[in-house]
């Protein structure tokens, strides 16, 4: 009674404790606001309004500052992740930014321009362009290599992923993927890109030197039809050992072991999770749902669901400032 | 009026300048040495590819149609070559990375002449891959021409139910949705809200009569009741009058009156001669759906979901308005020889063929799905859009009407109700 005392001592002690607890960024899609979460008492902070049609979401690799995608006003928004307030606009984003990211040096940002068939590069400190790389149709995912070498976009409709040459800016290698690919992240050593095809179903896992696809993840879930597992975003443990896959109107995350590409669970959240990213200490791994308003936190050793808290509408991006 | 188009690489027009196309050009060229795909249709002792042609032609006739009733909805005489066009643009953004190139030959003839001396120039020129925006009868001429026998063509235009059925071709695969689909689609909403009474009123039009006939095989399929008929031969005459309003607010009365207990008024005026005066018209207070009021359709406006945001942008951005039905379906045959094109590597009417009916296509077309072709009918598969006249209202199938393979196949004439003859 004495221990159980103790435990719920520190556990209020923690959650009255924000310094202990980071912060979720979450993008409502429709409600052009930004939704601030706790992490560690899973109360909403505070909602502030941003561009118009805000999804894709980074934060600088200092925490500092949170790029936001503002893509019907077509720019970037700029905002202090300790004060909470947009501090400037990047109008340079090209016209409407979808999914964007960072360096690990935090100087250069790349920006997939949904309706434009296009790559821009930007500045991260002042928005001044770097330069503009012309890929496929309707850009959306983006990821920079992790020695800052490679960025790899997707074009949804046209069915590849763009390995471009950051020194160069021009596109060195296009490899075809299943139909709708939304996301692509390198896996922590660098030697895997992954990326999803919405509509094709699948995980493309692509051999990042030979740049050739060296499996393809399918996914079978027991009661749900194959065309509403849409999957979407991708995280990585730190270790690199497991991923975790959103399977959009499936409405589950597909949890796989990385280094045998099997699906070791399946676990329920809100309807239509669409990105994700892990707490401070990677123990609770958070969902924002697009059709149910809610993000979902799930418990990384267990992989179960644990809460659902409801957010803004149509929640679309989450990152996560430890 | 046949002339070749030659797409150049898709750069932003404000933003195109010398030094940009340049490092396009050197961009294409250094991926064509970094990709080694294909290098075995390259000529010996050349580095660089030979890129693999496609010529897609675009078959037309210039048709008068019925203009639409609202002054609200422009009048567009180019509905669906537009589409093709932007389709093409895209077909090219792809093949540029991957050494294919698309080209789009526009073959549309004046009304009164024959389509047929047309479409065989295009087979002779080698041309196989034909996007047809013609009616069932030109449609049907050229399909049966012996040199088309190898030939896919795309019919982009009608609906008409008897050309997936009776009258179906092997070489003819169908984009747009036909009555039926649109039809099932409408029913299923309907039965969905409980609103299973219906009272049909149809022109006198011979397509007016098709949708009508496609709104009683739907009654029939789910479970609708048509509780009250009329058919109404109205002549819309001018389009635009200095008055008339006071004619309609009797007459529309008159013709909804009497048609027995429904929940709602289902309309067949496929020719736009009265179908828009129903809504707020009618005798008693009840909704309007059918080819007015609450559509069935592909596309619509109004339609967002699923990234056709960037569709309706990139249209309009090109082509200066609206992107109609037509417009989406002739984008979309285009798309889905892309699509065939890129997968396979191929130009061969065959090996795309053999590929279309195959498990492993599918053309994305912001549904939220892959979509394919039925087998034995050649129609594509698709969601369809519930859309009243400023909104989208909701996208059939319904929840609840289950297939054992596709929930699309709730739609229109399921294989075993198929009177297609020429199956594959």
């Amino acid at each position: 009674m004495m221990r159980l005392g103790w435990k719920l001592a520190i556990i209020s002690f923690c959650m009255a404790h924000p310094a202990l607890a980071g912060t979720a960024f979450i993008s409502n899609e429709k409600d052009n606001t930004i939704t601030m979460l706790d992490t560690g008492t899973l109360k909403v902070v505070k909602t502030v309004p941003v561009g118009k049609r805000p999804r894709g979401m980074v934060l600088s690799p200092d925490y500092k500052t949170l790029f936001i995608c503002a893509g019907d006003d077509n720019r970037l928004d700029v905002m202090d992740t300790t004060t909470f307030e947009i501090t400037s606009t990047h109008e340079t984003s090209g016209p409407d930014p979808e999914l964007l990211d960072i360096d690990h040096a935090g100087k250069f940002i790349y920006i997939a321009n949904e309706d434009d068939g296009m790559v821009t590069v930007i500045s991260a400190a002042d928005g001044a362009v770097r330069g503009e790389i012309q890929i496929g149709v309707e850009p959306e995912g983006m990821a920079v290599s992790p020695d800052d070498t490679i960025v790899v976009a997707t074009s949804e409709s046209t069915s590849m992923a763009h390995f471009i040459d950051i020194k160069s800016m021009t596109v060195i290698a296009n490899v075809l993927v299943d139909t709708r690919p939304r996301v692509a992240r390198y896996t922590p050593d660098g030697k895997e890109v992954w990326v999803t095809a919405e509509v094709g179903g699948t995980v493309s896992v692509i051999d990042a030197d030979q740049r050739k696809i060296k499996q393809r993840l399918t996914f079978d879930i027991p009661g749900v039809r194959p065309e509403l597992i849409q999957p979407m975003g991708v995280k990585f443990t730190p270790d690199g050992k497991r991923a975790f896959v959103a399977l959009g109107r499936a409405n589950r995350i597909a949890v796989i072991d990385t280094a045998t590409y099997k699906t070791l669970s399946l676990i329920l959240v809100g309807q239509r999770p669409w990105h994700m990213d892990f707490n401070a200490d990677h123990t609770k791994l958070f969902t924002a749902n697009g059709l149910s308003n809610d993000v979902t936190v799930i418990d990384v050793a267990s992989l179960k669901a644990e809460k659902s808290v409801p957010v803004g509408r149509l929640p679309w991006g989450l990152v996560i400032k430890p | 009026m046949t002339r070749q188009q030659r797409s150049a690489p898709y750069v932003l027009a404000s933003t195109m300048q010398v030094a940009k196309g340049l490092a396009l050009v050197l961009a294409a060229f250094l991926m064509c040495l970094a990709d080694p795909v294909r290098s075995n249709e390259a000529p010996p002792g050349d580095g660089a590819r030979t890129a693999l042609g496609i010529t897609i032609a675009y078959l037309g006739k210039t048709y008068a149609e019925a203009e639409p009733l609202s002054l609200v909805d422009k009048i567009y005489t180019d509905k669906g070559i537009q589409g093709a066009r932007v389709g093409l643009v895209e077909d090219n953004m792809t093949g540029r990375l991957i050494g294919q190139h698309y080209a789009l030959v526009e073959a549309i003839v004046p009304e009164g002449e024959d389509i047929k001396p047309k479409a065989l120039e295009l087979f002779k020129s080698g041309v196989s891959l034909i996007v047809a925006d013609l009616e069932p009868a030109d449609l049907l001429a050229v399909a049966d021409l012996p040199e088309a026998n190898d030939a896919i063509i795309m019919s982009i235009r009608s609906s008409d139910d008897r050309i997936r059925n009776e009258d179906c071709r092997k070489n003819i695969f169908h984009i747009p949705p036909d009555w039926a689909m649109r039809a099932d689609a409408l029913a299923q909403f309907l039965i969905w809200k409980q609103w299973r009474k219906w009272a049909l009123i149809s022109g006198e039009m011979p397509k007016d009569k098709d949708y009508a006939a496609a709104v009683r095989r739907a009654a029939a399929r789910f479970g609708g009741k048509i509780v009250g008929e009329k058919s109404y031969a109205y002549v819309a005459g001018s389009r635009r009058t200095d008055t008339g309003h006071q004619q309609i607010q009797k007459q529309m009365p008159l013709l909804t009156q009497g048609l027995g207990d429904a929940d709602v008024i289902i309309v067949a005026d496929v020719e736009e001669s009265f179908g828009d005066y129903l809504l707020f018209n009618s005798y008693e207070p009840r909704p309007v759906a059918g080819t007015h009021g609450l559509t069935a359709v592909s596309w619509h406006r109004s339609y967002e979901e699923s990234a056709a945001t960037q569709m309706q942008n990139r249209f309009e951005r090109k082509t200066g308005r609206v992107m109609t039905e037509r417009d989406y379906s002739a984008w979309l045959a285009v798309r889905t020889f892309g699509e065939a094109v890129t997968r396979t590597n191929s130009a061969d009417p065959g090996v795309l063929r053999s590929y279309l009916l195959s498990d492993k296509f599918e053309v994305a077309g912001f549904k939220s799905q892959g979509m394919n072709f039925r087998r034995w009918d050649r129609q594509l598969r698709q969601p369809v859009l519930l859309a009243g006249p400023r909104a989208l209202v909701s996208i059939s199938p319904q929840e609840g009407f289950l297939h054992p393979k596709y929930l699309t196949d709730t739609l229109g004439y399921d294989e075993p109700e198929s009177k297609c003859r020429q199956r594959n």
